[in-house]
């Protein structure tokens, strides 16, 4: 299980990067998908079944599918690529990357100081059920009224 | 009925209300009706409440409403004095208002801002009946200040013409230097006497202090100041010239009936004040008697019809004056009546002149007017003949009255009495040149109409309707016998030592009958018709074209270069002041704290460079130093 | 079961968060925008995952499904956003639409 992890991450970690330097937004799409997977995987591993299924079928899924439908809507093609690597020049990276690299710095420091040793337990989707629909009601019902916004908002962005 | 007179400003302001908060919605017949009704229906009960008071036999009622402020033993309350003197101004105002109000309905039928006229108007009828029924000299200062507000909106009405609102801000400040020694009139009275109720200090002055003390002599100065820059008298008098930028029938109400004599009323109101400080009351006089005289010639060359009644206006109240000056109280107000009449009637025939010429006011574009307009020409030679004071007159029996008071004053008596008979022959002479030019002789607007291509219409207009000549015929008959009127003041000014009945001789009073006569002959040969045409005429250029003539036309015309004097000597150092003020160590610092704002400004709007990335990699930033801070701080 | 090192499993979420951030820096494709934010919001929802599996609680597995709710409406809204502006000015460059300098 362990090794599970490390690898799972290893994938993740990679599949992220290549999104960060693809240039075609396609691939770049798929290279998510797989991280998003790997992701899930590691849910499992962490004992939240329930939350891996929903990474694997709604943000996999349904988030990347209307991405996908999105770009099919744009019709992007080889002139966006030779764009878009136009745009990623070296020295653009420079500033970027040593902010990201000091709040790296920053985080692991942090997190490096203590070694607790996790031995997953799994919560179930009956207990997660009682605790969603229990003292987490009221969010349930915030989120519902967000998901309801954001239909409508889409719509009526889209629109022509 | 007495205890209603609390109702007499309460109509007009109710219409003034109700013309402002529907802000000129209200179709002209309505707004019409309510200006003019408000007013109709004080002047009734005006009416009423003198006719009761008049038979009470009561010397005076006092109607109090409710306290207006407590500021320690300092409480002013809201009430109303009624006294024969109050009777007399009320029913001036309202009377006399009302018929102006009727006879605007018809001058401004056409105007665009017919219901903001009307609620100003209201205003000013409401402010001056407060002002002549307060019974403390605070509530006499709310409505003196009322009545100024009043007379700067209506002087700047049509405020799209800038030099309308320069005459009204004019107007303004100049009488704001009178108010503001009125104020401190105020001061003193309170600080000394404890009380600023006119009846107590009435009582209480002449206790306190003796005839001639320092404290006495400097009230009732500063009173006279107050006074001197409502009435337009000389030093202040330069206002009110400037006044008659406004629309005729304000010149009439404000600038000429009513709101002017203020001033008049006030020193009789406070007379006890004065006899207290009889050196002030001599300067009473003499400003009075420098006034009518620098007026009167100063009218004698102007060309514009207005501008010739106001400094009329401003000579007659200065008889009013003398006659103050000279301790003859009840004559001030008998002439400030007769005046009321005659020249309310003047300037709303002028009005009419104004108005069938399409707003000329230059008298030397008019002439011939007797055919085309009769009721104005009879309003006109009636209402000269009053100011003129030729026998029989409402005019002849005031001004009769103050110059005989003027005789009587023991040490300048003949002084006095010889400078207001100068001043008669000059009313005389102005205001018959007045009507001699404007209704005989050649038709000289229409001579010029046709060469002026400005002037889009020619066409004389008829004399309009009868709500304007209506007030002019009521006014007429007021003119001719208001002098048999007998104001009932008596007494109001009872304890203010009774006049020795002086007997003058005959060849005074012959004097008195004779010169205003030999003024309007003066008159009709420099200026009169046919037969005398061409000597008048040569004799006009001759005079004209004399070094002293012509230096005595321009120095008069420019109301004996008043005007510019103030400008040298108040209005350019104080420019001066204010541009030397400008660039002070203050303002200095102050322009500074803006200058910085400003480069502040310039310096963080390079942030906002419209790109997200950069607002992304500030947050970024932001971030970093705040972790870095919370994890190694 | 074998046990996970807790620390392992944040640094994790931190490096994909870091990646995601990166992205958002330095792209001007609008979409490859809205990708990254989403690698960050996942980052995010692995953290609480971690975290609910470090005290063994559930809640921080609900705090991830209010993640996900979020990024679902994000990403409909944002997307309509992308087509709109691709419609008016025939880009996905982010960096026309930069009128609103000071």
């Amino acid at each position: 299980m362990t090794m599970l992890f490390y690898l799972a991450g290893a994938v993740a970690l990679i599949s992220t990067i290549s999104v960060t330097i693809s240039t075609n937004v396609v691939h770049a799409l798929v290279y998510l998908i797989i991280s998003l997977l790997a992701v899930a995987v590691i849910f499992f591993v962490l004992g939240a079944p329930f939350a891996a299924m929903l990474e694997a079928i709604v943000y996999a899924g349904a988030i990347m599918v209307l991405f996908l439908f999105a770009m099919m809507m744009l019709n992007l093609g080889q002139a966006t690529e030779n764009e878009e690597k136009a745009w990623l020049r070296p020295q653009l990276w420079v500033g970027p990357g040593l902010l990201i690299l000091a709040l790296l710095v920053q985080l692991v420091s942090v997190l490096v100081t203590q070694r607790v040793d996790v031995v997953p337990v799994e919560v179930g989707v009956h207990e997660l059920s009682v605790l969603l629909f229990g003292p987490w009601l009221l969010a349930v019902e915030l989120a519902s009224m967000l998901l309801l916004a954001g239909l409508i908002a889409a719509y009526h962005l889209a629109k022509r | 009925m007495l205890e209603w007179i609390g109702l007499l400003p309460a109509f007009p302001l109710a219409g003034f209300l109700a013309l402002v908060l529907t802000r000129g919605s209200l179709p002209r017949r309505i707004a019409g009706l309510i200006g003019v009704g408000s007013i109709g229906l004080s002047f009734l009960l005006a009416a009423l409440v003198s006719i009761e008071f008049l038979g009470s036999g009561l010397d005076s009622h006092t109607q109090p409403l409710w306290t207006w402020m407590s500021v320690g033993t300092f409480t002013p309350g809201f009430s109303f004095y009624l006294d024969g003197l109050t009777v007399v101004m009320l029913l001036i105002i309202s009377g006399v208002g009302f018929l102006i109000h009727l006879y605007s309905t018809g001058f401004m039928a056409d105007d665009p801002g017919f219901a903001r006229f009307f609620a100003y108007m209201n205003l000013f009828v409401a402010s001056m009946l407060v002002l002549v029924l307060a019974d403390n000299l605070v509530l006499l200062y709310l409505g003196w200040e009322g009545v100024g507000l009043c007379s700067y909106l209506l002087i700047g009405f049509w405020y799209d013409n800038p030099a309308n609102g320069y005459a009204a801000r004019k107007a303004f400040v100049v009488t704001r230097v009178g108010d503001t020694s009125m104020a401190i009139g105020l001061f003193l009275l309170f600080q000394q006497l404890g009380t600023l109720n006119i009846q107590e200090i009435l009582t209480l002055a002449p206790q306190q202090w003796s005839e001639g003390q320092g404290m006495a002599v400097a009230a009732a100065a500063l009173l006279l100041g107050g006074a001197v820059g409502k009435s337009a008298q000389l030093p202040l008098q330069t206002w009110l010239p400037d006044a008659m930028a406004g629309p005729t029938p304000i010149s009439a109400l404000i600038h000429a009936a009513t709101m002017v004599t203020a001033g008049v009323y006030l020193i009789a109101r406070t007379h006890i004040l004065f006899e207290l400080a009889p050196s002030v009351q001599l300067l009473v006089a003499f400003v009075g008697l420098a006034t009518l005289l620098m007026a009167g010639f100063t009218a004698l060359t102007q060309r514009d019809i207005k501008r010739i009644l106001a400094y009329s206006t401003i000579s007659q109240i200065g008889y009013m004056f003398l006659a103050l000056g000279v301790g003859a109280w009840s004559a001030a107000i008998f002439h400030l009546m007769t005046h009321a009449f005659f020249k309310a009637l003047l300037f709303l025939a002028a009005g009419t002149v104004i108005l069938s010429l399409h707003h000329e006011h230059d008298i030397f574009r008019m002439g011939d007017m007797r055919r085309k307009l009769p009721v104005a020409f009879w309003s006109f030679v009636i209402g000269s003949a009053a100011l003129t004071a030729l026998p029989f007159t409402s005019g002849f029996y005031s001004k009769d009255e103050i110059l005989l008071a003027a005789l009587a004053h023991p040490q300048y008596g003949m002084l006095l009495w010889l400078g207001g008979v100068l001043g008669a022959f000059m009313t005389a002479l102005y205001s018959f040149r007045l009507v001699f030019v404007v209704f005989f002789g050649r038709d000289n607007y229409q001579e010029h109409a046709s060469h002026d291509t400005h002037h889009v219409s020619s066409a004389i207009r008829e004399e309009t309707g009868i709500a304007m000549a209506l007030p002019l015929l009521i006014l007429g008959v007021l003119s001719l016998f208001g002098g048999l009127i007998h104001v009932p003041v008596d007494a109001v000014f009872a304890h203010a030592g009774a006049h020795e009945e002086t007997h003058p001789s005959q060849l005074i009073h012959t004097v008195m009958i004779l010169v205003p006569i030999f003024g309007v002959m003066i008159s009709y040969l420099l200026y009169g018709s046919r037969p005398y045409e061409k000597a008048g005429q040569h004799l006009r250029t001759q005079i004209l074209n004399s070094p002293l003539g012509r230096f005595l036309n321009r120095f008069w015309f420019s109301g004996w270069g008043m005007d510019a004097l103030y400008n040298f000597v108040f209005v350019k150092p104080f420019l001066a002041l204010a541009q030397f003020n400008r660039r002070d160590v203050i303002d200095q610092f102050y322009t500074a704290l803006a200058e910085l704002a400003r480069i502040s400004n310039r310096a963080l709007v390079l942030t906002q460079t419209g790109y997200l990335r950069w607002y992304a990699i500030s947050l970024v930033g932001g971030l970093v130093l705040v972790i870095g801070i919370g994890v190694w701080a | 079961m074998p046990s996970i090192p807790y620390e392992h499993g944040l640094i994790l979420a931190a490096i994909l968060f870091v990646c995601g951030l990166i992205g958002v820096l330095t792209r001007r494709n609008i979409v490859f925008v809205l990708m990254s934010l989403e690698i960050m919001l996942n980052a995010c929802g692995l953290a609480f995952v971690v975290g609910s599996a470090r005290w063994g609680h559930a809640d921080g597995q609900i705090m991830f499904l209010m993640i996900l709710t979020l990024a679902a409406a994000e990403v409909a809204v944002g997307l309509g956003l992308i087509i709109q502006m691709y419609r008016r000015f025939h880009t996905v460059d982010i960096s026309v639409l930069s009128e609103m300098k000071g």
